[in-house]
């Protein structure tokens, strides 16, 4: 029989809870950790990430900021430069277009150019993607901006325990982290339970999610969940299908990607954003270039469309659901009907 | 035409929506109609003679360093370099009106002020000469990288001097830009933040005429780049920027103010490029030799130097020592640019993260086998 209090504390966490816990934890271990942004403060953010920060904290170390950009990242540099780690909010994947220069011109190149003396010590979170009826550049998947920018970490996280961990790990690192949040699954939830954190996952490593024989897909975020789901159904058709979630796409793990790979001889990419040009190109490169002798069919992508991000009502067609995952292992037989 | 001149809206008399206040009376913010000058008028009595003979020292090493960097260029020895001659007043004045503990942020242009505070020349012209984009450890001389893309430095003053003061730092922030930078975003997100903060910030703008060949009634309608102030809520100041003694008046006074936590001010100092954007520009596209010789009489090291002589406080020979002192510099800066620099290609992979990524581990083994390839074949 299950009591009250035993219910109340095995309450199911969520990723947005998770997220939160990672930053108040932060700023409670190191004064310099600051969440900076628009309605991150009183509001809580506008998905209620930062819930209570503000009140837990302060102002000052909860700043709800004027609506730039551009300003809000660039006055985050200022801040990093003088010792704090700002944690940076853009609200919205196409809203962080406007701090573009900021990230690319300042952000990710800081230690650079100033050999070493001046790291960048900063995290900019981004929601990005879609399915959650957003209207237009509400749903965008920039990833491919920030990969191609080198200086820059890129992580997202896909379950509760990673939004925690990954959070963690890229506040403490000294290099400036792109933190991308699924925003389809920040009401995902999980058994992790904020009372008892799960440990800090260091940036950069691969994980085998459901272990399988007869391909592996490869993805990350919001399309993990799909690609469990269509492991799951492709178990009928005969297929054991790996799932590795990259949890980090700069860097890129190709030890844990390719050791898959080379051990099921079969590779799909999986992601939201579009193909061309889209992360999976890069990912299907590297594992063709690392993996050729060991393949028995091309790496294939199931992505979103080269199209931009259609209106809510026809989302569903654009985004990469299970059946177009199980079209795509289908299309793995290739060498046995040429 | 007013709104209420509108035709059949005589009846119509719009009270302002419930909230309305104004928030502040902009009188107080508004610069004067006139560039504030000191030099030449009343207000040089009171001048500190010393701080004049310190600006005199400074911008006559101030020239002789734009004359022998812009020399370096045609010695293939920079690989580019924007002279601000005409405009040493704004960069020394900048660089001395700070404490040790404040921070500048330059522009490209702004090579001068960093030397002016203290940094070692060869040091500054590393990124215009190729060898690397910071030559110095901007911490050590609490002076920013020069910063190329325009205006992006303003909020990162910003966000420094924000910052010191959570800390309870005495810190104020100067960053400087040109005119053209005034039309950038970032100059005003960056204005905007430094007034909603009240951050400790001063903003110079050296309006110098020109963004490369684009005059400044085409890159503004604004009555003067400091009235751009007032939308913000801090004061403009507009100043004579070839007055070594009024720029250092009105930034001491700026600065004094963001110090005692009366946050920013924009000061546009009206200013002057005598030589071309840069050693690769060609000035006479756009700009005609009247105009150029107009600003010549009004130098900057000259309006100084007829100062004070008048005053007696420098005479023939301190014209001299000033002018051996910075002839010194320029020989050794000669010198030490003359020397090949030394680079270590593995650089490259150094400084992109604080720990290699394992794909850049395997770039710069490919590099180092390309460079043992090399060495080899200089060998044989």
């Amino acid at each position: 029989m299950t009591t009250v209090a035993a219910r109340t504390a095995a309450k199911p966490a969520t990723m947005a809870q998770a997220l939160q816990r990672a930053m108040r934890d932060a700023m409670a271990e190191d004064p310099n950790v600051i969440v900076m942004g628009e309605d991150v403060g009183t509001l809580g953010g506008v998905f209620r990430v930062t819930d209570g920060l503000a009140k837990e904290f302060g102002e000052d170390r909860c700043t709800d900021t004027p609506l730039a950009e551009a300003g809000i990242l660039g006055t985050a540099v200022g801040m990093a430069i003088y010792g704090m780690r700002p944690v940076v909010e853009m609200q919205f994947d196409a809203f962080a277009y406007p701090a573009f220069e900021q990230l690319l011109s300042h952000v990710a190149k800081m230690r650079n150019r100033t050999r070493g003396a001046m790291p960048m010590p900063l995290v900019v979170r981004v929601p990005y993607g879609g399915g959650i009826g957003g209207v237009e550049h509400h749903s965008d998947s920039s990833e491919a901006y920030y990969m191609a920018t080198p200086g820059l970490h890129v992580v997202t996280p896909a379950t509760v325990e990673d939004a925690y961990g990954l959070l963690r790990a890229a506040i403490a690192s000294d290099d400036p982290v792109v933190f991308l949040e699924p925003k389809r699954l920040y009401w995902s939830k999980s058994d992790w339970s904020p009372e008892s954190p799960a440990a800090v996952e260091p940036i950069g490593r691969a994980v085998v999610r459901r272990a399988g024989r007869s391909a592996t897909l490869i993805t990350y975020g919001p399309s993990l969940p799909v690609c469990m789901e269509a492991a799951e159904a492709a178990q009928a058709e005969g297929w054991d299908l790996e799932v590795v979630d990259l949890r980090s796409l700069v860097p890129f793990d190709d030890e844990t990607v390719c050791a898959s790979v080379r051990r099921t001889g079969r590779a799909i990419v999986v992601h939201e954003a579009t193909g061309f040009a889209g992360p999976g190109a890069e990912i299907a490169a590297r594992v063709s270039e690392r993996c050729f002798h060991h393949l028995e069919a091309p790496v294939l992508r199931v992505t979103g469309f080269d199209i931009p991000y259609p209106p809510p009502m026809l989302e569903r067609h654009h985004l990469p659901g299970v059946d177009r995952v199980l079209d795509a292992v289908a299309r793995l037989q290739w060498e046995a009907q040429s | 035409m007013t709104v209420q001149e509108l035709p059949g809206a005589a009846s119509y008399r719009p009270t302002p929506p419930p909230a309305w206040k104004p928030r502040t009376d902009p009188a107080p913010l508004l610069p004067d109609p006139e560039p504030y000058r000191v030099l030449g008028t009343d207000a040089a009595a009171d001048f500190a003679p010393d701080v004049l003979r310190r600006l005199y020292t400074e911008l006559v090493r101030g020239r002789r360093y734009n004359t022998q960097a812009t020399a370096l260029t045609k010695q293939g020895r920079l690989a580019v370099y924007p002279s601000s001659t005409g405009q040493e007043a704004c960069e020394v004045a900048a660089a001395l009106v700070l404490e040790d503990q404040d921070w500048l942020f330059p522009s490209y242009r702004d090579t001068l002020a960093a030397v002016a505070r203290g940094l070692d020349p060869v040091e500054a012209l590393t990124l215009l000469r190729g060898d690397w984009h910071t030559g110095y450890d901007p911490r050590e001389h609490r002076i920013a990288p020069l910063c190329t893309p325009l205006a992006t430095q303003l909020p990162h003053a910003v966000g420094l001097a924000h910052a010191a003061r959570l800390k309870g730092d005495d810190v104020v922030a100067l960053a400087m830009i040109g005119d053209g930078g005034t039309s950038e975003g970032d100059f005003h997100e960056a204005l905007n933040f430094a007034a909603v903060w009240q951050a400790p910030v001063v903003f110079l703008v050296q309006n110098n005429g020109f963004a490369i060949s684009v005059p400044l009634h085409k890159q503004t309608a604004a009555p003067s780049l400091a009235h751009k102030a007032v939308g913000y809520g801090m004061p403009g100041r507009l100043v004579d920027g070839n007055d070594a003694a009024a720029v250092h008046q009105v930034l001491s006074e700026a600065v004094a103010r963001a110090r005692r936590g009366g946050g920013p001010t924009l000061v546009e100092a009206v200013t002057y490029r005598i030589d071309a954007h840069t050693n690769a520009d060609d000035a006479t596209r756009y700009r005609g030799s009247a105009e150029v010789e107009a600003w010549r009489r009004h130098d900057p090291v000259k309006l100084l130097e007829r100062e004070l002589t008048e005053r007696g406080l420098i005479d023939e020979d301190g014209i001299q020592e000033a002018a051996g002192r910075a002839e010194e510099m320029a020989a050794r800066l000669r010198e030490r640019m003359n020397a090949d620099a030394v680079l270590n290609p593995m650089d490259l992979f150094t400084h992109v993260y604080a720990e290699q990524t394992a794909q850049l581990r395997e770039q710069a083994a490919q590099l180092r086998a390309e460079l043992d390839a090399e060495a080899e074949g200089d060998d044989r």
